[in-house]
């Protein structure tokens, strides 16, 4: 990062006399606060717990292997990003019509509906899955309404189970794609699609065409976005799902408060940390990050 | 320049269209385009203002005006992007009313070419016909011939960021065209290109034009480029038309002095409108000398008018008198100021009691510039002559 920041010339004798840009210096507040709470746990942990390990590397390496391949694990591991694949496919359903939209509003109706969607962030997490909770328990308004109007006469299971988790999640996560759709159509050319209806394509074909195409660079961002935040998810899925829903945090959270167990939790923490890089490191090049918070 | 354009008026005069409208087979001759009153409002105001026009099948025909003068809204309309509010655009007798532009089946060169960025120069120019559900193998076979036509053979698989802005135009163009539609729209398609480039593409459209016998509908604020590529251009003013006609008429006649002033220089002199004298008419300035013209631009007499001469019809002569002639105008002045242009000299001629008189004499082998403050006699013939009504 810093590379792409130091000038090329710098070192050169006539760079020596130039007084320096003190510019980059705003920005060691910010890295200060990253590596204190950050860097530095987050080194300390994995540290300490293979310090704290007994036995030798291959000892190490056995359990680490009889960890990552036990049954539990690998559960986990599957659900988690089952489940991240559904939520993220859904955020996508639901919020590309809703960032299109966007594109096309002006004033009042473009605040309100930005507004509905950033708006609960402003609210706790906690607070927010405790309400969908109130909605869609046994007893909650849905399955209330639904049995006052004859639709069902048993209660639908939407909560404690993986419904729940989905809805849960989604609900979280639409925000981020949204924004980063919206992001993303917002620099398409409309003359493009003017152009496709003025040479004969119908609204589907300039669709499929040009306006898809256009927007994918978009989507896979939001997609990625999504499906990071999804893969580390621990509060909604705690909260709404159920006891066969566990997901590697879970697992984390289990092995670290029941189990006590710290290389066990830094092993599997470190083996999310390598996914979620590598799924940046792909997020980092689909994405003009630049772009995206709409700098030139 | 101006030679050029009269002899391309001179060949293709209104005279020209009507043979083409006459001669032509009656199946061959697709493409006309009429517009009835065609009107749109924004608000209050009318951006065009009850619009008619006719346009023959294989023409090429300009909206000229400066911007806001609705040049654009009258083109989107006849796409049919834009609704009007009033009036029809008809194409070979039929209503568009209720056509969507996709159905309309004009092709359409956009300003800023619009080239989608994601496809190759081959897919780009195969738009028009995939969306059309050609086969693979004729879409080929057309792409190939397109990309010939605009000479660019070799660049199928080039992907559109590695072209050129000249060779971008070319590929907008192609594109436009290789579905063979029997009418082009073109809005100020050469406005992002530098002017050698633009002359040149001016040259290939318009070659490319008669070849294919399309009727082509171009917009822009370019006089030149309006007068050295069309066989008729209607000069907008205000969402109205000021004038139609062939880039000779519109610059020689002009109906009034916007578009004398549009088309190119101009000089406006203005004066009182005297009685008759035999054939012609004639202007009295402040000064009390007299101007003539034929009649014909006959106005009322005792108002005002505007005789309208321009500036490479006056001839320049060193000295304070010259012997009379009655089929010349003529004027003492002297020079305020001379301009270099490279292949002409400006003069600013100060006449007594007028604006300064804008004079322009080829930069030729013979020709000695005069100096600022020499008195000379400006001389242009009557029959050259038009008076205008005077600007209210």
């Amino acid at each position: 990062m810093t590379g792409s920041i130091a000038s090329p010339w710098t070192g050169s004798p006539a760079a020596a006399k130039a007084p320096r840009d003190p510019t980059p210096l705003l920005l060691l507040p910010g890295i200060a606060m990253l590596v204190l709470m950050f860097l530095v746990p987050m080194v300390l942990f994995f540290v300490r717990t293979f310090m704290e390990f007994q036995g030798g590397t291959a000892a190490f390496l056995a359990q680490a292997r009889s960890l990552l391949f036990s049954q539990p694990y690998l559960t986990a591991l599957a659900t988690t990003n089952w489940i991240a694949l559904i939520v993220t496919l859904a955020v996508l359903l639901v919020g590309y019509p809703i960032a299109y939209y966007l594109t096309t509003a002006t004033g009042p109706s473009f605040s309100l509906v930005v507004l509905s969607i950033v708006l609960p962030y402003f609210t706790s997490i906690i607070v927010r899955t405790f309400s969908w909770m109130v909605l869609l328990g046994e007893h909650g308004l849905v399955n209330d309404t639904l049995r006052a109007i004859g639709v069902i006469s048993e209660p639908l299971p939407l909560m404690y189970n993986r419904l729940g988790v989905l809805i849960g999640m989604s609900y979280v996560l639409l925000p981020y794609m949204v924004l980063t759709l919206y992001a993303a159509m917002r620099g398409i050319d409309t003359s493009l699609v003017r152009a496709a209806e003025g040479l004969g394509a119908s609204g589907f074909y300039t669709f499929r065409r040009v306006y898809f195409p256009l927007s994918l660079h978009g989507v896979l961002s939001g997609a990625l976005i999504v499906y990071i935040l999804s893969i580390g998810y621990f509060i909604t899925p705690a909260l709404m799902g159920g006891q066969h829903d566990i997901m590697v945090a879970m697992l984390i959270d289990r092995e670290l408060e029941v189990a006590v167990d710290w290389p066990s939790a830094a092993l599997m923490s470190l083996s999310l940390l390598v996914v979620t890089l590598a799924l940046y490191a792909i997020y980092y090049r689909v994405t003009d990050v630049r772009r995206l918070i709409g700098a030139r | 320049m101006v030679e050029v354009d009269s002899d391309l008026a001179a060949r293709r005069a209104p005279a020209a269209v009507d043979e083409l409208a006459l001669l032509a087979p009656v199946a061959a001759a697709r493409g006309a385009i009429e517009l009835r009153g065609l009107t749109k409002r924004y608000g209050e105001e009318a951006v065009v203002d009850a619009i008619a026009l006719s346009i023959a099948p294989g023409e090429f025909f300009s909206l000229l005006g400066p911007s806001g003068s609705g040049k654009t809204t009258t083109l989107m309309m006849v796409a049919g992007f834009v609704q009007p509010d009033g009036g029809a655009v008809l194409l070979d007798g039929e209503d568009l009313a209720a056509v969507p532009p996709q159905k309309r089946g004009f092709g359409m060169v956009f300003q800023n070419y619009a080239i989608f960025p994601h496809l190759s120069v081959f897919e780009n120019i195969a738009f028009p016909l995939r969306a059309r559900r050609w086969a693979n193998g004729a879409v080929a076979e057309r792409v190939s011939w397109a990309l010939d036509l605009v000479r660019l053979g070799r660049f199928g698989d080039r992907h559109t960021h590695q072209l050129s802005g000249g060779q971008q135009q070319r590929v907008a163009l192609a594109r436009a065209i290789v579905f063979h539609p029997p009418v082009v729209l073109m809005d100020e398609p050469l406005g992002a290109l530098d002017k050698n480039l633009r002359f040149e593409m001016q040259v290939e459209i318009k070659e490319i034009q008669q070849r294919l016998g399309m009727t082509v509908l171009y917009v822009t604020h370019d006089q030149e480029e309006a007068m050295s590529m069309s066989d008729r251009i209607a000069i907008l003013n205000r969402g109205r038309i000021d004038q139609v006609g062939p880039p000779g008429e519109v610059y020689e006649r002009p109906a009034n002095p916007f578009v004398g002033r549009f088309l190119g220089e101009a000089n406006l002199i203005e004066g009182t409108i005297a009685p008759q004298f035999g054939d012609g008419t004639r202007l009295v300035l402040p000064s009390g000398h007299e101007l003539r013209a034929p009649s014909g631009s006959r106005r009322s007499d005792g108002g005002r008018g505007m005789l309208f001469i321009r500036p490479e019809r006056v001839e320049i002569t060193a000295g304070a008198n010259a012997a009379g002639d009655v089929r010349q105008n003529m004027l003492a002045g002297t020079i305020r100021r001379c301009s270099f242009l490279g292949n002409i000299l400006r003069y600013a001629v100060d006449v007594d009691g007028l604006a300064p008189i804008t004079v322009d004499i080829q930069n030729a082998v013979r020709v000695a510039p005069l100096p600022v403050g020499a008195l000379v006699v400006l001389r242009w013939p009557v029959a050259e002559s038009l008076i205008l009504p005077a600007e209210p």
